[in-house]
């Protein structure tokens, strides 16, 4: 899908001043959007004192490293950070074993009401998490499942029209012939989806990873709802909370924000391809 | 109807495959928003048993001063974000579209904030805005402009809000991105050709081709503007003045603070009701702008 077309247009195809103008308009837009990066880094590093400074400090003199030990010591982040990995970890593989079985159907299987039940998948993408908020909490709090992690790992089992989706598509394209050889030898579709399909769909099962992995890590509003205690926090409901005492000073915020945002960014340097492309080949068609 | 063995088979397989899914809509989708359209007649506050009201809580509605605010600032959001996000992202693909050095670097910057979504990503910007201390107002002030005060300003926050999410658009550029680099490039040959510029390829090829893909974007970006809570929980708690009184973020105090489940249930079928209109009607919308390469015009 990707692959440059062999004669490129002209208008992607720069020469003398246009070049220059692209040039210079791309380093000015990158150098927005890696200021408020630059602004979390060198306020994190900040001295209290110099935080509110008048003529502002830019740069911090000298950088004070201890801010984020005393940031992330100054609430359980430790505690939250092991929560925020078991609820991820889980979700990750609750969708990768759920959307991958319902997208081999999709994809392979033939039967009555299929068409129906793909639109219906389809449309549950149109219906945000804020609608069902409120009789989920009702049916959680009814099983005692409110302020456990089960109402944020468990639905992951029951798969997610985006991440199965994705898969059919993928799925979709690998030819026939070889699940048919296994067809020959008699084996069921979990075994041709577990021996076949799978082992050449990593770029996606990894792509589907990545998404729910970074969804999980950074959803605010479920732990929100379901986890009261302290020591049940997520990473973003620790940084909120944090957020919310007036006594912190920013620096300590900017720390917290860093760090907390880091493995997405490592995994993100990772699988920046599965990440670009990824997401560019989901809308090529709706 | 001879009942043929190798077709049953696959029927049971099929549907064995999807009952996951399947379970899972019905308990997790279609079984919720039946006991979320009950709740919506009764009052309820979890402790007590519901008791039936009737329509009374869609009444309320007509009469509740703070829900028509929350509507007017979900709409008023989603109809400023919106094109903001369309023509940024887009925008953003053509310049890193181009094929000069180091355009997967500008990619990388471009996209890199989209990881910080979720708190830090509005820790950032509460920071960056600081009316005394956040980098825009010190710029600003380098130039010897007095920055206003941004979130703290109940005729400013909303649009704050919208400001700060330029640096979002490295999601509806990496969708534009895919969309341009699948035009065929015998088309713009073709145009050369005829001798069309620049200026009127853009507009009269590559907007054509890529309305798919802007019709895509569109979509994903009118649903989530309706979800908006993050940023307004954390930045702003819905004020100056209810000025970002989001509308998720009425049914969640409603909810959650309040205990009005009754009364945050017919808010939340409200929203599903919206947005399933909105997209309804966007979908409708497609045969009169929606061009799909090589397949006719059917969806």
């Amino acid at each position: 899908m990707n692959q440059e077309t062999a004669y490129e247009p002209e208008i992607f195809r720069l020469r003398g001043w246009r070049k220059w103008l692209r040039y210079t308009l791309l380093v000015i837009l990158s150098v927005i959007f890696l200021a408020p990066v630059f602004w979390m880094i060198s306020s994190s590093l900040k001295p209290e004192y110099q935080i509110f400074a008048i003529p502002p400090i830019w740069l911090p003199d000298p950088p004070r490293w201890a801010n984020y030990q005393e940031a992330l010591t100054s609430l359980p982040f430790g505690r939250f950070a092991i929560n925020t990995l078991i609820i991820a970890l889980g979700t990750v593989i609750g969708h990768l074993i759920s959307c991958s079985i319902v997208a081999y159907g999709f994809a392979r299987l033939q039967a009555p009401g299929k068409d129906f039940l793909f639109i219906l998948l389809l449309s549950t993408l149109m219906l945000p998490y804020p609608v069902t908020m409120v009789p989920l909490y009702i049916i959680f709090s009814n099983l005692g499942w409110v302020n456990s992690f089960s109402p944020l790992i468990v639905p992951a089992f029951f798969g997610n029209a985006f991440y199965i989706f994705l898969l059919r598509q993928a799925f979709k394209q690998i030819p026939t012939e070889l699940e048919d050889a296994a067809h020959m030898d008699g084996a069921n579709f979990l075994q041709i989806l577990r021996y076949v399909i799978l082992p050449i769909s990593t770029p996606a099962l990894a792509t589907v990873a990545i998404f729910s992995f970074q969804a999980a890590w950074n959803d605010f509003l479920a732990p929100l709802i379901f986890l009261h205690d302290q020591s049940k926090y997520t990473l973003q409901l620790g940084l909120s909370f944090f957020r919310g005492s007036y006594t912190v000073n920013w620096a300590y915020i900017m720390a917290t924000s860093l760090v907390i945002t880091l493995p997405v960014i490592v995994i993100f340097f990772l699988f920046q391809k599965a990440f670009i492309e990824g997401i560019g080949f989901t809308g090529t068609k709706l | 109807m001879a009942p043929n063995p190798r077709k049953r088979r696959e029927t049971l397989a099929f549907y064995l495959s999807i009952s996951p899914w399947l379970i899972g809509f019905c308990l997790l989708t279609l079984a919720p928003m039946l006991l979320s359209l009950y709740a919506s007649f009764t009052d309820w506050d979890l402790l007590t048993a519901p008791v039936w009201v009737g329509g009374e809580n869609y009444r309320q509605m007509l009469d509740d001063p703070r829900f028509i605010q929350s509507l007017k600032v979900t709409a008023i959001y989603t109809l400023i974000y919106v094109p903001f996000d369309l023509v940024g992202g887009l925008i953003l693909a053509m310049l890193v579209r181009a094929r000069l050095r180091g355009s997967s670097v500008f990619r990388t910057i471009f996209y890199l904030p989209t990881v910080f979504s979720g708190v830090a990503f509005v820790v950032v910007w509460m920071w960056m805005l600081n009316p005394r201390a956040g980098l825009v107002n010190l710029l600003l002030a380098e130039f010897g402009i007095n920055g206003p005060r941004w979130l703290q300003d109940p005729n400013l926050a909303l649009l704050s809000l919208v400001l700060m999410s330029f640096w979002g658009w490295g999601r509806s550029m990496v969708i534009f991105l895919a969309g341009l680099l699948s035009i065929p490039g015998e088309l713009y040959e073709a145009a050369s050709i005829d001798g069309a510029s620049a200026w009127i390829q853009f507009w009269r090829l590559t907007i054509p081709l890529l309305t798919p893909t802007i019709f895509f974007n569109l979509v994903l970006s009118v649903i989530m503007t309706f979800q908006t809570f993050t940023s307004a929980f954390v930045a702003t708690d819905g004020g100056p003045l209810d000025s970002t009184l989001f509308l998720v973020l009425y049914i969640y105090r409603q909810a959650f603070q309040f205990f009005n489940m009754g009364y945050a249930a017919a808010l939340a079928w409200v929203l599903f009701l919206i947005i399933m209109i909105l997209t309804l009607l966007l979908f409708r919308s497609q045969p009169f702008w929606v061009f799909y390469l090589g397949e006719g015009n059917n969806q």
